[in-house]
């Protein structure tokens, strides 16, 4: 396995009290493989993606229990300069907003160059030239001429592409995209996501991508954890999940899509908001916004139980939601 | 049809690009809004959708009165509104109001969702006496699903949605008859944006209405749309029913913008044909020339480049029966079924 996560617990200290963002969660992704990490705002799908990666703000955040294996090694306990070796070397991160993870300052080209600089040792020339190479890799046009020009003289779509390119330099082995098109227009996103799996598919590099959007889950992921208030509530292959979610939370989110045949008619709304994470309800999690929930659900935590033997859901009435 | 409420003619919007310090000149025109023309009629939603930079929030500033435009009409119940000024122009704008597509700052944090809710009796004092102006804010509150209890709250102790729901209550206290939604949901939890669109419906309905909703989002466009404008640089390029348009899209533009959204389910998404546009959208300050689309166009010729497409019923389509009998603008107009995901 390329990468595990197993049990992670993140806690931050803020000023109402201990927030606990990530709570237990465990995930895998295979070489080749895309894990789609889907959840709202607060599901603490960005925050494990940040401990993975080794660049959650600490203080306040904390890593509290867990570990994070990356080819059977645990990136927790390893020391600094191995960390720092495999970040950036063996995983890279595309974040959600290009104009902002690049140096306004700075030419794209040297940003791209400072890859082969730092890691490999290239000289100015060199790396240089393996920016131009880059810039066509993803198909920035012209990218001789192009290759001194400054983030803001380039379109949203051809930042979002710079980035990719920055993050595929160094050939790493696991890719994690946080949001990678949502700042997109739609016929760029396209684009763009088309760009990552075929670079993706060519390098046999895995791919954990996080995103609130159904949509770009159904296209590129094969495996989707889905998360509320810090905790997987269901893991499932792709197909099977759409077809028949076996969460709540999940189904709730699947049928709030306005889908043709309901036009006119008022669209399935899960009721409420999202928990506090500082005062998530004890029990289940989800269980003041669930249309099924009984007693037991606001006493009894639900475990991952299985529901197939590659897919789990958190629910103790799973079988029930599944069913119809 | 029946009469509309607002027709818009040929409005154009230039937004002037200066050089110099002291001695400004002119040197080009952000071409923003370029001749769009459509109208609204009474309890109907016209959606206008399109990328960044289409011009659709201009065109939404524009009905609003807080742009001037640069040519065109703006017809409200038979009234050019964009002649307007004064006391004149302060009465139409009653009846036009806006929902704003970013629930936090287009709040003031310093105000309690009272004074807030209650501002524009401020500005309009006729439309409510004094005395009765908390009561109406409280019924306000309920009627967008929001416990009247929190009138002395500040917006900064509520969430996403509930403060789309301020927003949305601040519009309707004049009771207006257009509501102009300048990307509503779309800074809202996935979870969340069904609330919101399922409470503008229902307010559409008890209040009977007008929308203009701006969004990117061609799903929830088309759910609450019976019109639909496809915009691209400063253009309607495509307009017809909500049907007609996902459905029976004769313009390039249009199918490519369908058949890009993402389809929330993997086996409608493996059988669609899928359209992927090139390169980027041209500046408006520099727009191509002839058909604006061209340059992104698969079906481009020489024609596209010299003559610019007329927004008509395109010649290949004389049934009025069938679904693509509808304006469109292009050259090479044709229908293409099953790109929408939507």
């Amino acid at each position: 396995m390329l990468l595990e996560v197993q049990d992670l617990h993140v806690e931050f200290t803020s000023r109402d009290g201990l927030v606990n963002a990530v709570n237990g969660v465990s995930y895998a992704v295979d070489a080749g493989q895309t894990l789609a990490v889907l959840g709202e705002s607060g599901s603490g799908k960005s925050v494990t993606a940040q401990a993975i990666m080794g660049i959650l703000d600490s203080p306040p955040g904390r890593i509290s229990k867990g570990k994070i294996l990356f080819r059977g090694e645990d990136l927790l306990t390893m020391g600094r300069e191995a960390r720092r070796r495999i970040r950036g070397e063996k995983m890279a991160m595309i974040f959600q907003d290009a104009l902002s993870s690049l140096n306004p300052v700075l030419p794209v080209g040297y940003q791209l160059g400072e890859m082969f600089r730092v890691h490999r040792g290239a000289s100015r020339k060199e790396s240089k030239a393996a920016a131009i190479e880059l810039m066509e890799r993803v198909r920035i046009p012209a990218a001789r001429e192009r290759v001194g020009d400054y983030p803001h003289q380039f379109s949203g779509g051809m930042r979002q592409r710079i980035m990719i390119a920055m993050a595929l330099a160094l050939e790493p082995d696991l890719i994690i995209a946080d949001e990678p098109t949502t700042a997109l227009d739609v016929t760029v996103q396209a684009q763009v996501m088309d760009l990552l799996s075929e670079l993706q598919q060519e390098y046999r590099m895995g791919l954990i991508l996080i995103t609130h959007d159904l949509g770009v889950v159904a296209d590129a992921a094969d495996v989707i954890a889905v998360m509320y208030a810090g905790k997987i509530v269901e893991h499932a292959p792709v197909d099977a999940l759409y077809k028949r979610p076996a969460h709540p939370y999940t189904k709730g989110l699947l049928e709030s899509i306005p889908r043709l045949d309901r036009k006119g008619q008022d669209l399935y709304a899960i009721k409420g908001l999202p928990p506090n994470l500082a005062r998530i309800p004890p029990g289940c999690s989800f269980h003041p916004r669930c249309p099924i929930a009984r007693d037991r659900c606001a006493v009894d935590v639900p475990p991952l139980y299985e529901v197939a033997p590659d897919r789990s859901s958190a629910c103790h009435y799973w079988k029930e939601t599944i069913g119809d | 049809m029946t009469e509309a409420l607002l027709e818009v003619r040929d409005l154009v919007k230039h937004f002037p690009l200066t050089q110099g310090i002291l001695f400004q000149r002119q040197v080009g025109a952000v071409q923003a809004v370029d001749g769009v023309s459509f109208t609204l009629a009474p309890g109907e939603t016209l959606g206008v959708v399109g990328e960044s930079g289409c011009g659709k929030s201009t065109v939404a500033k524009l009905v609003m009165s807080l742009e001037k435009p640069t040519a065109g009409e703006i017809f409200y119940k038979g009234e050019d509104i964009t002649r307007l000024s004064g006391r004149a122009l302060k009465a139409v704008r009653r009846n036009i109001q806006m929902v704003f597509q970013d629930p936090y700052t287009s709040l003031n944090p310093r105000m309690t969702v009272g004074d807030i809710i209650g501002e524009p009796y401020e500005i309009h004092p006729e439309a409510a006496p004094k005395g009765d102006r908390r009561r109406r804010v409280r019924e306000l509150l309920d009627v967008v699903g929001l416990n009247p209890e929190y009138i002395n709250r500040y917006p900064h102790q509520f969430s996403g949605g509930q403060r789309q729901r301020i927003g949305i209550a601040r519009g309707l206290a004049l009771n207006p008859e257009i509501i102009v939604a300048d990307e509503p949901v779309s800074a809202l939890d996935v979870s969340v944006q069904a609330q919101v669109v399922n409470l503008l419906d229902r307010l559409q309905n008890e209040f009977g209405l007008s929308y203009i909703v701006i969004a990117h989002d061609l799903s929830i466009v088309r759910h609450i749309s019976d019109r639909i404008a496809v915009m691209y640089l400063g253009k309607i390029v495509e307009t017809g029913t909500e049907t007609q348009i996902y459905d029976h899209p004769t313009h390039p533009y249009t199918q490519a913008l369908l058949s890009a959204v993402p389809v929330p389910d993997p086996e409608q998404s493996a059988l669609r044909e899928r359209i992927i546009l090139t390169g980027d959208v041209p500046s408006p300050a520099n727009p191509p020339s002839g058909c604006r689309f061209r340059t992104r166009c698969w079906k481009a010729q020489d024609l596209c480049a010299r003559v610019e497409p007329p927004l008509t019923v395109p010649a290949p389509f004389p049934d009025p029966a069938t679904g693509a009998h509808h304006p469109s603008a292009c050259h090479f107009a044709e229908e293409k079924q099953h790109v929408s995901g939507a």
